[in-house]
This record gives C-alpha cells, structure tokens and sequence, in this order.
C-alpha cells in the first residue's frame, strides 16, 4: 500500500486550504460576534471554547497590555500602511458546527464540497478535513487513519490547541508564551488576547514522527481577522517536520492575520517548520490583500538541538515576519531558509534573528528575495552572539533577484558579537534575470514565460531543497502562478 | 552570387540584402546568402567583421536594428518572430559564448527544450526513462562527460565543455538549421576534433549548417561545401572549400582592399557596384 508521507488537518473549518484560482468565498453559516474588541470580546472568546479560567486570565492579561497608551504597532520595517482600525475587525468566527460528525459527504455543507473542489483537494482528502468517518474503500485515508492509531500509539498529540487547552493544560500552560511572551510584540500581543485556535504538537521523548504533520489554514469571512496560534514541542530525543499551508479568498478589503508560532526542541530533540504562504496578495493595484503580521519563534532550548525553518513567501499585500531561533542549548542548531517574493504592489519585510547563547552553536541564513512589478522586498536579519556563546558560528547569504525596473530589493543585515571566539560569514547578491539567459533558453525553443520561470527556479533551487518533496513542487508551482505576468 | 544545389529548389535559408544596426553603428550592410538542405557553409572573416551579427540576427537575439533587408525560413519571412517561434521551426544557434543558468539543470535544460520542440513538431512526450536512455546515447556517442548532465547549463564548465555541450544541444535537439559562431573558438585540438565529429554526424541531406569562423582550422575536420568571405559587413568572395586554404595563406587582407573601394565607390557615384 502507498503510504501518505503526509498527514493532514486543519485548525477550524473556516480555515481550509490551497491561488487566485483560490479566490472565492464560501458562504457557510459562520458565528460572528460583532466587530471590535474590548474585554467582554476577549471573555466572549474566551467562553466560546469553554476555556478554563488561567487562559482566560492570560488572555485577559495580553488584553489589558495591548491596550496600554503607549504601545503601539511597530514601526521599523520598511513597508507602509494606512492605520488599521482595530475596531472594525471581527475577532472571531467560526462555523456552526453540526452536532455530530457527517457520515459522508452527502451531509457535508455543499458549499464546503465545492470549495474543496475549487482548491483541487483530493476526495479522499476532503473526507479527512470535514472529519467524516473514512471507510476501507479508500486506501489512502485508511492509512490516514491507521497514521492517527500509530500517533497516538506513539504518544504523539496533533491536534486543534483548543483541544489541546482541554486536555493537556500541563503542557500548555508549561509552554505558551515561554518563547513568544504575551508583552513580546503589538501584534503577538493582540494574538494572546484573541486567538481563535491553532495547532498543538507534542512529540514524546525518543520519538521520531513517522509522518509530516500538516495544517492548512484559510480566512474566509469578510472582515474577520485571522489569528492562529501554534505550539510544537519536541520532548527530549525526538523529531518532527510540521508543515503549514495558507490560503484566503479575493477580498476587496485587507484582512489583518496575525499568528504567533512557539517552537520548543528539548535536549537532541529536532523540529522541522515548513510554510508555504499564499494568502491573497491584493489585485494588480493594489487592492486588498491580507496583512500578514507573524511572530515566529524558536527555542532550540536543549543542547544538541535543532530548529529550521524553511518558508516560500509569494502571498499577502505586507509580509513582516522573522521566523528565530534562540539558540540556548550548548551545539543546538539554528537554520533558515527562506524565499519571498513580491509582485505588483506587494511589500516584503521579512528574515530571521539567531540568537546565539549556548557554546559552539551554530546557525544557517540563506534568503532568496525576488521582487517583481512594483514589488519592494526586504531581507532584515539579526545575527546575535552572547558573550556566553564561545565558538558559536554563523553563515549567512541573501541573494536577490530583480525583475523588470520599478521594483527593489533591500538587505538589512544587523550582526552583533560580544564573543570573540565567534566565527561570521556573510554574502550578499543582487541580480536581474539577463536578457542573455533568456535567449539562451528561448533559442533553444523554450517559451519566455517558461523561460523566466525557469532561471528563478533556479534561483530558488537551494530553498526548496530543503522543503519536503511535495511542498517543493507545490512551491515551486506556487511560484510560476505569483508570477504570471511578469513577463516583458 | 551563392550557387545553388541543383536537388532542392527553394533554399532553408535566405539572407537578402540584409542591413543590420547596433546603436549607430551599422555592422550588415547589404548581406547576401543562400543556404539549402544538405549544405554546409563556412562564413569566414576577421574580427568585427559581422559574422557574430549575422547569426544572431537569424536566431532572433535582441539589440540589433534590421534597417533593411529579409531573412527567410523556408520561404517565409522570420523577422517578426521571437527567439523561442524561430527555434520551434528548426533553426539552432550554437553561441559562441554559452551562458550559465545557475540552479538549471544541464538534464532538465535539456528535456525541457525538447519537449517544446517535440511539442511544435507533433511529437508526443517522451517518458523521463525514454528520454534518459536517448540522452545517455548521444552523450556517449560525444565522449560527453556524464556528470556535466547533472551540473547546472554551463556552471563552472570549461571552455572545451562549455562548446561541447553546445554540440549535445545540437544532437539532441536535432534542429534543420545549424548556424554555428565561432563554435571552435578556445577548442584545443582534441576537443576540436570531438566538436567536428559531433557536427559531421548531425550533417545529412535533410540539414544544412553554417559555421562561423575566424579560422580555417576547424575546416579541416569539417569540410564546407561553399565558404564566404564576410569583410565589414558584406560577402566579398565565395567559392569552394580551396577558398579556405586560399585564406589561411594569405589572410583577408587581400580581399579587404577591393572591398573598401567598392565602399568609395558606391559613395563616388551613388550607385552599388
């Protein structure tokens, strides 16, 4: 039997998967509260998920913090904005569920079938995601669920961080917020306060996750902000790849996503984080498109960990995201390997920060930025070694690729060294797809479009090596469509 | 005037009174040339002669002006066509400086324009083993090195691979018309001979090629049929194979004088010569 490498969910139903071909709206019945946020709003969240009373206390704690006079939204990056109004965002929606799981598809939402059916998600696939009980006919989602038996027999927990609030509060409360603080930043801040859900993986000591751990997230309602929030721990001694899918549909507004992702790696434990991030990028003059305002974060907190990332960045109107790692275990392993691209209007302020604290630590940077149409793109990356950090390492290279003459791309490397045994590389590159390339490959009968597309495949090829097999052909698919258009 | 084979009437190939600009400076003025199936023709001429000009322009290469002039495909017009619609009729430019295309691979390079030419002829896909095996035979049949096909196009080759692999291009791609520049340019004497047999095998009564050259070396190993003398941008002499000898003794100088008092000239009375 083929097995699936893959295991997939998603974090709530209004959160679904896979272009603009993804642009459409699904009209499903959806509970929204109105819009606007204060702490009934918060409470309201809050006993939505019937959450125990600590969490809505930390929610509450975030609440009160965010709305503190002088905190306000950060403004260094190099991208701009029009004031978002917090006050017109709905903080939370989710679909009325049904009382009981369906039995098939027939009693799935249609409209859902036919979204699923929009994104080309496999029939199998759709069973999976809208929870309806697999029967043996289809191999594939059989093996899915013997993959769920194996996790759990394994003592692996994936699943919604909701269920996970209920049912492991010890490890929860342990870890939310030891990575990413509720105070860390505006945006994670407001996250605290209001998250809707997420995903929550804990791979026991020892344990190495057969499978890849899949979530695909989706914004569907109209001026509803999104606002996932992830936790991965890897106990002593394990390993597990997460990957994260993001999709949302057209809109003629912006829609804020602000998702916070703590990553914790126990002593030799390894956690592998990879995303593949389309949200809807705004139309050709720049309208619309998600804000997508991420904290991603890291603790490599055990020696002999490791922490990589890998991100393919083609989506959103503004992305400001540094996926980091702290790297305080002695020889843990920090890397990040990322791509983003920027079309038409879209802004890119995005990079990591390493954090070196343990000895002999080391740690990979390699960003690729292509800026296409009026695209401005941004790599800024801290490099930080703390006098504690004797012989740390670090390699760092930002490669970026122009296309055409009205976009830019920009590199803000900041290194910072209070240990003098430690050991620094950095290489920069900028440059454009040559004409002489493309008559090259046009000479020999390739098209111009799948010419260009070729030369920044290439451009890309070290990152998506490092994706897993079929992300990197999704990415690498993902890529071409961003770009269509760009040609001449 | 190029004589014409007597088996095939239309030529593959027709350049007529081309005049070819790059900036200001006009490099083809008023070229002439004829070139049918089962033809080769040696192009020869000194530097800045226009030589280079003269196959880019047939491939299509942006940043030269056409002022003047036609260039035909099999009896039709070419100019108006891009790169990519001329090489899907069957013309091949092997360069004379192959360029790198970092994170291509030579493998996946290969297929992909393959399968656009395959695509353009009619053909159908070949699977990736059909395609392996028949890439593996004709890099063998060049004494290719099997592991430049997993390196990225041209990536740290040397020049001798770098021409090389513009010749596996040929083969596998298996184009009516091969215009080769300067293709054995840098080649030391053996890589010339691997180049030449590659070009010797592609030749058949349904190609025709032109190659090219400063020297009149690679003529040794690849016997023209006719060969012509580009000096500033015109052909001045044409003639057979002993023309190339005739050159390799005495140098270009000889035909070059001729050719700047027919330039005076057209300028002294106004009318071409």
């Amino acid at each position: 039997m083929a097995a699936p490498k893959v295991i997939s969910r998603t974090s709530t139903q209004e959160e679904l998967a896979s272009d603009y071909k993804w642009g459409f709206v699904t009209d499903i019945e959806a509970d929204i509260p109105p819009k606007g946020l204060n702490e009934g709003v918060v409470r309201l969240i809050s006993a939505k998920k019937g959450e125990p009373e600590w969490m809505t206390e930390w929610r509450l704690k975030a609440y009160r913090y965010w709305i503190s006079e002088d905190y306000k939204e950060p403004r260094w990056s190099k991208v701009s904005f029009p004031p978002i109004d917090y006050q017109d965002i709905h903080y939370y929606a989710a679909p009325v569920k049904k009382e009981k799981g369906p039995e098939s598809l027939d009693e799935v939402d249609p409209e859902l079938v036919a979204a699923f059916n929009k994104l080309g998600i496999p029939l199998a696939e759709q069973k999976a995601l809208t929870g309806v009980a697999v029967d043996a006919v289809f191999d594939s989602v059989s093996v899915a669920t013997t993959y769920q038996k194996q996790l759990e027999d394994l003592g692996i927990i994936f699943g919604p961080i909701s269920e996970a609030i209920q049912k492991h509060p010890e490890l929860v409360k342990k870890y939310l917020g030891s990575v990413v603080p509720y105070s860390d930043n505006f945006y994670a801040t407001l996250n605290s306060a209001v998250f809707s859900d997420g995903t929550f993986a804990y791979v026991p000591p020892g344990v190495r996750c057969p499978v890849e751990l899949m979530t695909y997230f989706r914004m569907n309602s109209e001026g509803t902000g999104q606002f996932e929030r992830t936790l991965i721990i890897a106990d002593r001694g394990s390993y597990v790849s997460y990957l994260e899918g993001c999709t949302a549909p057209m809109r003629k507004t912006h829609q804020l996503h602000a998702a916070v992702v703590e990553l914790i790696a126990l002593d030799d434990a390894e956690i592998k984080y990879s995303t593949l991030q389309n949200w809807y990028p705004g139309d050709k003059d720049g309208k619309g498109g998600v804000y997508n305002f991420v904290t991603k974060r890291g603790k490599a907190a055990g020696k002999n960990s490791k922490i990589s990332w890998t991100q393919v960045e083609t989506g959103s109107a503004i992305t400001w995201k540094y996926p980091s790692c702290i790297l305080q275990g002695d020889n843990s392993v920090g890397e990040f390997y990322s791509v983003a691209l920027c079309n038409n209007h879209q802004q890119a302020d995005t990079g990591t920060k390493m954090i070196h604290m343990g000895k002999n630590t080391r740690s990979t940077i390699i960003a690729k930025g292509i800026s296409a149409g009026q695209g401005q793109n941004t790599y800024r990356g801290l490099v930080k070694i703390m006098p504690t950090a004797t012989g740390a390492r670090n390699f760092t290279r930002c490669d970026s690729l122009l296309i055409g003459s009205k976009c830019g791309a920009h590199t803000v490397p900041y290194i910072e060294v209070r240990n003098p045994t430690a050991h620094m590389e950095h290489e920069a590159t900028t440059s454009k797809v040559s004409d002489d390339q493309l008559f090259y490959l046009m000479q020999r009968g390739i098209k111009e479009e799948d010419a260009q597309y070729m030369i920044i495949n290439g451009f890309c090829k070290g990152v998506f090596a490092e994706l897993p097999f079929e992300f990197a052909m999704e990415a690498s698919q993902l890529l071409k469509v961003s770009l269509e258009g760009t040609v001449g | 005037m190029t004589p014409r084979s007597s088996n095939h009437n239309r030529p593959i190939l027709e350049v007529r009174d081309l005049h070819v600009s790059v900036g200001e400076n006009e490099i083809l003025e008023g070229m002439n040339l004829s070139v049918h199936l089962g033809e080769v023709h040696a192009v020869m001429g000194p530097n800045g002669s226009g030589k280079s000009t003269f196959t880019n322009v047939v491939a299509g290469r942006p940043g030269y002006t056409i002022t003047k002039g036609d260039i035909l495909f099999e009896g039709e017009s070419i100019l108006g066509m891009f790169p990519d619609e001329r090489a899907r009729k069957g013309i091949f430019l092997a360069l004379q400086y192959p360029v790198e295309l970092p994170g291509i691979r030579n493998r996946e390079f290969l297929r992909t324009a393959l399968e656009a030419l395959r695509e353009a002829r009619g053909e159908t896909k070949l699977a990736i083993r059909e395609f392996n095996k028949f890439l593996e035979e004709k890099a063998k049949a060049m004494d290719f090195d099997p592991d430049l096909m997993k390196r990225n196009v041209n990536e740290g080759f040397s020049g001798g691979e770098k021409k090389r692999n513009e010749i596996l291009q040929l083969s596998v791609l298996d184009p009516k018309l091969a215009l080769l520049d300067e293709t054995d340019s840098g080649l030391d004497i053996d890589a010339l001979k691997v180049v030449a047999n590659g070009v010797n095998a592609f030749r058949g009564q349904d190609k025709a090629i032109v190659l090219v050259t400063h020297y009149q070396r690679i003529l040794n190993f690849i016997k023209p049929d006719y060969v012509h003398v580009l000096i500033e941008g015109r052909i001045v002499r044409s003639g057979g194979s002993d023309l190339a000898h005739e050159l390799e003794a005495q140098g270009y100088e000889w035909l070059r004088e001729p050719a700047e008092e027919a330039a005076e000239s057209v300028g002294a009375t106004g009318r071409p010569s």
